[in-house]
């Protein structure tokens, strides 16, 4: 007997909303040093002397708000990109979104270019705008005649333009020096270490916008794996459905790509292992992922940061260790 | 009633459909034959509203359907693909909710009511038992009465006033006989219970005499006959639309026209 929708979702986020909280309000304990909570919070101690709130509010509070935004952003744009493209193994960075973003800070670090805009650095500024570039290319050639995406379009445009940026970048490290390629490796590899609120309060309206988006989309993405006419002739207008996916899935990945990098395999392995708790309803999958998403990679970043103390393994390092095998586990099911 | 007047519709420079007029009145069963690319499924898209014509017009009741909002065309009227293939594993009673899709409100949820529907449609093509399955995991024809059970629960409101319109892309192509026998006996069942308006397009000729009231014979995007399906289901329009020699008779056990085919024959201009 399947349940009705609204306890199912109720019963959805409740769970995994409550994996997510502990994951936050634990992980700032974790790390090689131990800090005492009350001494965090206590404000009798001038801020400079007290260490405990200092690695609390400065060290790790900021990373693992980073790591819950980042986290829920792939896992949730994975599920949109999944449905826009009826294809359960798409990635938030199958069609390019991330090699822009790549793209973008890979001339940045290199270039030494050091502008900035409300108070962020450049990278995160260019690889973004390197998303928006990649995606604005992508969409312009999907767009078919009548105004519609194709999705095979998409796929094909996407990762041409994956293998194309991938090439740009190689061009660009071929001729960088070694200190301006140790940086690249970092950001390409992804990691958590924001070291401020800055990028995070930057990217919290893009992803609320984007957030707002996936919301009305759950229930037209149900009907797109019927396909585009099934979805239409359910009175679905699949034209404006899949424009809002592409961008808003888009405008997600785009901005937890500039706080994080491109942190692999989230955007996969969330939305299947929820896919199989929950069912495909995309209303439960969709915040379900979310949640789950923020747990994970939050997860994901203690254990980066005590697997090998005192060196902090990049948090991108772990999601493609455990998503790797996930990923093959995944494709010889589906076979 | 529902209509389309001197329907033109091309897919680029190829013309498909070329001047085609039909009507079907409520609570009628049409049947739309013809050979491998004659039109049929372009014809059923139009009439669906998911292609506009580039001329002509179709209109269900009188209301023009290219200037009727999506999801109240939905509300009337629903469409079975030949085949479904959906890229989630949904269970069949979520299959089936999501007919009710057009009914809701933007935020709105499936409540008692619209599950009550689902059952109700489940229940009357005999897919109850499959409530709780992935639909992924059902045979072909279990499937295909799936998603004719969504579209009844898709049309049921407008079912009930009997302005509903069920539209079925070749539905037996890919089934085996005795699923072909189930789905049309369960067509037949449906509109003796239902006011439902059917029309299908497929080239299964005694499918179509089993079930079909009237018929409209496509070649090459024109009409080439339309009428009674007794009228239209001769051997000279056979022979016209497929260049098969074929002997069309009543068959006492079956209980309507049967077509047998005989040999094919050159059409004109063949040598």
């Amino acid at each position: 007997m399947i349940r009705p929708i609204r306890r199912r979702l109720l019963l959805a986020v409740a769970g995994f909303g409550t994996l997510a909280a502990a994951s936050i309000l634990l992980a700032p304990l974790a790390g090689s040093t131990s800090i005492d909570l009350r001494r965090a919070f206590d404000t009798s101690l001038p801020f400079v002397e007290n260490v405990d709130a200092q690695i609390f509010f400065v060290a790790r509070l900021p990373r693992t708000l980073a790591g819950a935004l980042v986290g829920a952003a792939l896992a949730a744009a994975g599920v949109v990109f999944q449905g826009l493209l009826r294809n359960p193994l798409a990635t938030p960075f199958t069609l390019g979104v991330s090699a822009g973003a790549a793209l973008g800070a890979m001339l940045v670090i290199t270039s030494g270019w050091t502008f900035g805009w409300a108070g962020l650095p450049a990278i995160p500024i260019a690889s973004f705008a390197g998303s928006v570039g990649a995606v604005t290319i992508v969409y312009a050639l999907a767009r078919a005649r009548h105004g519609g995406l194709s999705t095979n379009v998409l796929l094909l445009a996407g990762v041409t333009l994956n293998a194309f940026f991938s090439a740009l970048i190689l061009f660009v490290q071929f001729f960088a020096d070694y200190a301006d390629l140790y940086r690249m490796l970092r950001w390409l590899v992804g990691d958590l270490d924001v070291a401020s609120y800055q990028p995070i309060l930057t990217a919290v309206p893009l992803l609320a916008v984007a957030f707002g988006v996936f919301a009305w989309l759950a229930r037209p993405l149900n009907l797109l794996s019927l396909g585009v006419d099934g979805a239409e002739t359910h009175g679905i207008d699949v034209r404006r459905a899949q424009r809002a996916a592409f961008f808003s899935a888009s405008l997600a990945t785009g901005a937890a790509v500039s706080i994080a990098g491109p942190i692999g395999f989230v955007g996969i392995i969330i939305p299947h292992l929820v896919r199989l708790i929950v069912g495909a309803d995309h209303r439960v999958v969709l915040p379900s992922a979310a949640l789950f998403g923020a747990a994970f990679l939050v997860g994901c970043d203690v254990l980066a940061r005590t697997l090998m103390p005192p060196v902090e393994v990049p948090v991108g390092v772990i999601t493609a260790i455990l998503g790797g095998p996930f990923f093959l586990w995944l494709l010889v099911r589906r076979a | 009633m529902l209509r389309a007047a001197d329907v033109e519709f091309a897919y680029g420079q190829t013309a498909v459909l070329r001047g085609v007029s039909l009507a079907v009145p409520t609570g009628g069963f049409a049947g739309i034959l013809g050979p491998n690319g004659s039109g049929k499924t372009t014809m059923l898209k139009v009439l669906s509203g998911t292609l506009k014509p580039s001329k002509g017009v179709v209109s269900v009741d009188g209301v023009d359907v290219s200037r009727t909002a999506r999801h109240t065309l939905a509300r009337r009227m629903a469409v079975v693909p030949q085949e479904t293939h959906l890229a989630f594993d949904y269970t069949v009673l979520e299959v089936v909710l999501m007919g009710r899709y057009p009914h809701l409100g933007t935020f709105e949820v499936e409540g008692p009511a619209d599950i009550a529907i689902a059952r109700d449609a489940l229940a009357a093509t005999g897919t109850s038992r499959f409530e709780d399955r992935l639909f992924a995991t059902l045979s072909g024809g279990e499937k295909q009465r799936v998603i004719i059970a969504a579209a009844l629960a898709q049309v049921a409101g407008a079912a009930a006033g009997g302005g509903a319109y069920l539209l079925l892309d070749e539905p037996t192509a890919a089934l085996d006989l005795a699923y072909q026998l189930e789905v049309s006996a369960l067509l037949r069942t449906l509109q003796q219970r239902r006011p439902i308006t059917i029309v299908v397009s497929t080239h299964d000729l005694n499918f179509a005499a089993g079930v079909c009231r009237s018929l409209v014979l496509l070649s090459e995007g024109r009409v080439l006959a339309a009428g009674d399906t007794g009228d239209v289901l001769t051997p000279a329009n056979i022979r016209a639309l497929y260049g098969v020699e074929a002997d069309v008779r009543t068959h006492d056990g079956a209980g309507h026209l049967v077509v047998v085919p005989i040999a094919r024959v050159p059409a004109a201009g063949e040598g």
